[in-house]
């Protein structure tokens, strides 16, 4: 009786790019099904990868939260979730095998026999839909009950794999508020799982256009060469979101901008696009050249002058008349929290010597836009009459993150005419209009590569703590000294953040 | 917009294609490759419609080209649509008299620079795809050997005259079944000594898949007839027991495996649109095709010169 080797799959060949990868016989147990990302976008997420065939066939979700209700209930929740929020187009008969895996186990974290419960009921899909032992944990609940759980998991037996079966847990950011909070979370699961099952979301790594940054860089010869101190002024990375904090008070309070974007997506952004070409592109390369980067980070010496923070006041946001920072529901009046952060850093590297980049979010301001800019020197010498040029500015390679995803490259032409006069235009790569125009949301190539235990989108522990050691002065600095300045809702922040780029003779970027 | 140009040039094509763009403001790039339809009038609005639904996925210029009276004077009318269904163009292009024979003099002009193109007959496929006109100029060469009057018979011609950049729908329609078949061996396995496929008698699908395990597998695979709806069942046997996928209503499939629990994953059948979708997410040649539908064809004339080797069931190899 001869085996097939684990990694020797007949019917895989490299060279057979049809074959899309496909998620092995496994679970997916949801804690806090009744949130908004479960419904919005994961129980969705589930549906697209069921619906392109990369689900293994008698896949399970076993949803738990605090809930008086039947298996049906929870199916109905994930049908309307999906109804309303699914990619693919609907399919009774996708859903009926999707939904025939459904199950539902309530209980609260403290509850043993819930545990007890959730145990058995996986152990049963495993006899009945041959989910073979393999369980993925998604920690969809705040990172205050990470502990509970994950003690739980253990006592009940479900942290422990069987042979050659895996367990996974998976969890959202925040990682910690500060570099000791995020070493203490890490610890709690460091517990019961070990790092390689620990899979971190930072959903910007599941979008294309982030992840296209390492194949504009790499894959071209036209990018890497300017891609340095002789040609980048400097680069401005951005976040702005147009709504306020909504429903999140009680999360965002005490959080601020600055931990809720920078920490993670911004710093991650600028690991891509300031990294070294890694050796490979597997997630040992990447994740290493990535944490090089990021521990080459320097603050400015005044933080003073080159950190800002703010809060938005009651104003007009895109014609609809809104309440300030202070003045929303579950927010102290005296809230010193950060809506808006920005911040100058600088790298240390022979590359980036002298190139400053520029990090800026904020909630409320005039439009939803993330971008990483490169923004790049003046030519050394114009052989026109300054006239001629006035309304040249700077060339610039935009990575355009969401929405509108795409690059943008920008650069002086002359304008149609008798008189010679040179003016700035955009050349534009859309990915709606090159490719399709449903390219899969991240949250489906994430849980896709949890479920096939492919790590590398997720950010490791050290890349977490390397952000939070350049996070944290920062902070602690906010906390010591001065206010937040305030920016009426609807406008692009405070001026204090234009006055500290006009100190370097910059300004930034008009969205 | 649409405009009718009868008896028309390729120059003033051109001219429409940059004057409807500059009308609508759109930007002349975006379009990733070009596709040409070879089609007849009968066929000619499904085939167009599946390809503009498939720029949606791939914005392209879509030039459909339709053969009309070899009897008439040479000429060709041309129908320009731009902004009417979706991203990218498309021009029908119907040629009459001796043009029919030169119709990549027409094509030529209007393809896409410097970018790939792609060839595909939705209808009765060519014998030697890369030597039509229509193919030699396109990367990839797309056929559909089911919709031809003697389906294995014009695989069997197609494997004899591949060239690299050949593909067959009957190829791209088993992609979903290759997948769920190679991910059950993803999980331990034993190894397999037998394989056994039913499906739709002379069904070209459910050939290339036998080339494609024996291929893979190094083992016989047998094709017995079944109603259908198209392939029907996968049986992997090995020493022990099987690895069965059986799908007897085209729309979910149950896997079953001895001593496993059965599990069950919809495998619904693709449309058109879908079909050429996936053809061209990739223009490199397709190696693994040409090895399964050579072990098919090889599966043929073997059986062809065994005395008695034409039974019930189709030998694939």
């Amino acid at each position: 009786m001869t085996r097939y080797e684990n990694a020797l799959n007949p019917l895989r060949d490299p060279r057979d790019k049809r074959l899309p990868r496909v998620a092995g016989p496994c679970a997916l147990v949801l804690f806090g099904v009744t949130g908004d990302l479960a419904r919005k976008k994961l129980l969705p997420a589930i549906y697209d990868l069921a619906n392109r065939g990369l689900l293994p066939p008698g896949f399970a979700v076993v949803g738990f939260a605090r809930r008086d209700w039947e298996h049906q209930d929870f199916r109905q929740l994930a049908h309307d979730a999906v109804k309303e929020h699914a990619r693919t187009p609907f399919r009774e008969e996708v859903w009926n095998q999707l939904c025939e895996g459904m199950h539902f186990v309530p209980g609260t974290f403290d509850d043993d026999v819930a545990f007890e419960t959730l145990a058995t009921t996986v152990r049963e899909l495993d006899e009945k839909r041959g989910t073979g032992g393999n369980y993925a944990f998604y920690l969809s609940i705040p990172p205050k009950f990470f502990q509970d759980v994950v003690k739980q998991l253990q006592r009940s037996g479900l942290s422990q794999p069987s042979d050659d079966a895996w367990r996974r847990v998976v969890i959202e950011k925040p990682f910690g508020h500060d570099l000791a909070s995020a070493r203490e979370l890490n610890n709690v699961l460091h517990e019961v799982f070990p790092e390689e099952s620990i899979f971190r979301i930072d959903h910007y790594l599941g979008k294309e256009t982030v992840q296209n940054i390492l194949a504009l860089r790499f894959a071209n010869t036209l990018y890497e060469p300017i891609w340095n101190r002789s040609y980048v002024d400097h680069v401005q990375i951005t976040m702005a979101e147009d709504i306020g904090i909504g429903g999140r008070a009680g999360y965002f309070d005490g959080i601020g901008a600055a931990r809720d974007v920078i920490q993670n997506h911004l710093l991650q952004l600028l690991a891509l696009t300031a990294m070294e070409e890694p050796v490979a592109f597997d997630s040992e390369s990447v994740r290493a050249e990535k944490a090089k980067i990021l521990s080459a980070v320097r603050l400015p010496d005044d933080l003073d002058a080159y950190t800002v923070r703010g809060q938005y006041t009651a104003g007009w946001q895109g014609g609809i008349k809104v309440r300030g920072f202070r003045e929303e529901e579950g927010i102290a009046p005296g809230s010193r929290t950060d809506t808006y952060a920005a911040m100058r850093l600088d790298i240390d590297t022979r590359r980036w010597a002298g190139v400053p980049f520029y990090l800026r979010t904020g909630k409320r301001l005039a439009r939803r836009a993330t971008e990483v800019a490169l923004m790049f020197q003046r030519a050394p010498h114009l052989p026109f009459t300054e006239t001629d040029t006035e309304e040249l500015g700077q060339n610039a390679l935009v990575i355009r993150v969401q929405p509108d995803e795409g690059v943008t490259l920008r650069f002086g032409s002359k304008v149609p005419g008798t008189s010679m006069e040179v003016r700035d235009v955009n050349m534009d790569f859309d990915y709606g209009e090159s490719f399709t125009e449903s390219s899969p949301e991240a949250y489906e190539r994430l849980l896709l590569d949890v479920l096939i235990g492919d790590p590398p989108l997720f950010p490791r522990q050290e890349e977490v703590e390397l952000s939070w050691r350049i996070l944290d002065p920062v902070e602690e600095y906010w906390d010591k000294y001065g206010e937040p300045a305030e920016y009426s809702s609807g406008s692009w922040g405070p001026k204090v953040a234009d006055e500290m780029m006009a100190r370097d003779g910059r300004a930034w970027r008009r969205l | 917009m649409i405009i009718d140009l009868a008896n028309t040039s390729t120059r003033k094509i051109q001219d429409a294609l940059t004057a409807t763009r500059h009308r609508l403001g759109g930007p002349a790039t975006g379009k990733v490759l070009t596709l040409i339809v070879v089609t007849d009038e009968a066929a000619q609005y499904d085939a167009i419609r599946a390809a503009t639904e498939t720029a949606r996925e791939h914005p392209c210029r879509v030039l459909g080209v339709i053969v009309r009276g070899r009897e008439q004077e040479s000429r060709f009318d041309a129908e320009v649509r731009v902004g009417e269904t979706g991203p990218g163009e498309t021009v029908l292009l119907r040629m009459y008299g001796q043009l029919a024979d030169h119709a990549d003099s027409v094509v030529r002009p209007l393809l896409v620079p410097d970018t790939p193109v792609v060839t595909w007959w939705p209808g009765e496929p060519p014998a030697r795809p890369g030597d039509e006109e229509l193919g030699a100029i396109a990367q990839r060469r797309v056929t559909d050997a089911a919709n031809g009057a003697d389906p294995l018979g014009s695989l069997k011609r197609l494997a004899a005259g591949y060239l690299p950049g050949d593909t067959d729908f009957a190829w791209a329609r088993i992609t979903p079944w290759r997948s769920l078949l190679a991910a059950a061996l993803d999980q331990r396995a034993e190894e397999v000594t037998s394989v056994g496929i039913e499906a739709e008698p002379g069904n070209p699908s459910a050939a290339l898949l036998g080339g494609w395990l024996s291929v893979r597998l190094g083992v016989p695979s047998q094709v017995s007839p079944s109603t259908g709806p198209g392939i029907t069942a996968v049986r992997l046997s090995n020493t022990v027991g099987e690895i069965a996928v059986t799908r007897p209503d085209g729309r979910v499939a149950t896997l079953s495996r001895t001593g496993q629990p059965d599990r069950q994953v919809a495998l619904h059948r693709r449309s058109t649109a879908e079909l050429l979708a996936e053809e061209l997410r990739r223009l490199d040649p397709d190696e693994v095709y040409h090895d399964a539908v050579q072990r098919f064809a090889k599966g043929l004339e073997s059986a062809g010169a065994q005395p008695g080797g034409s039974g019930p069931g189709e030998p694939v190899s």
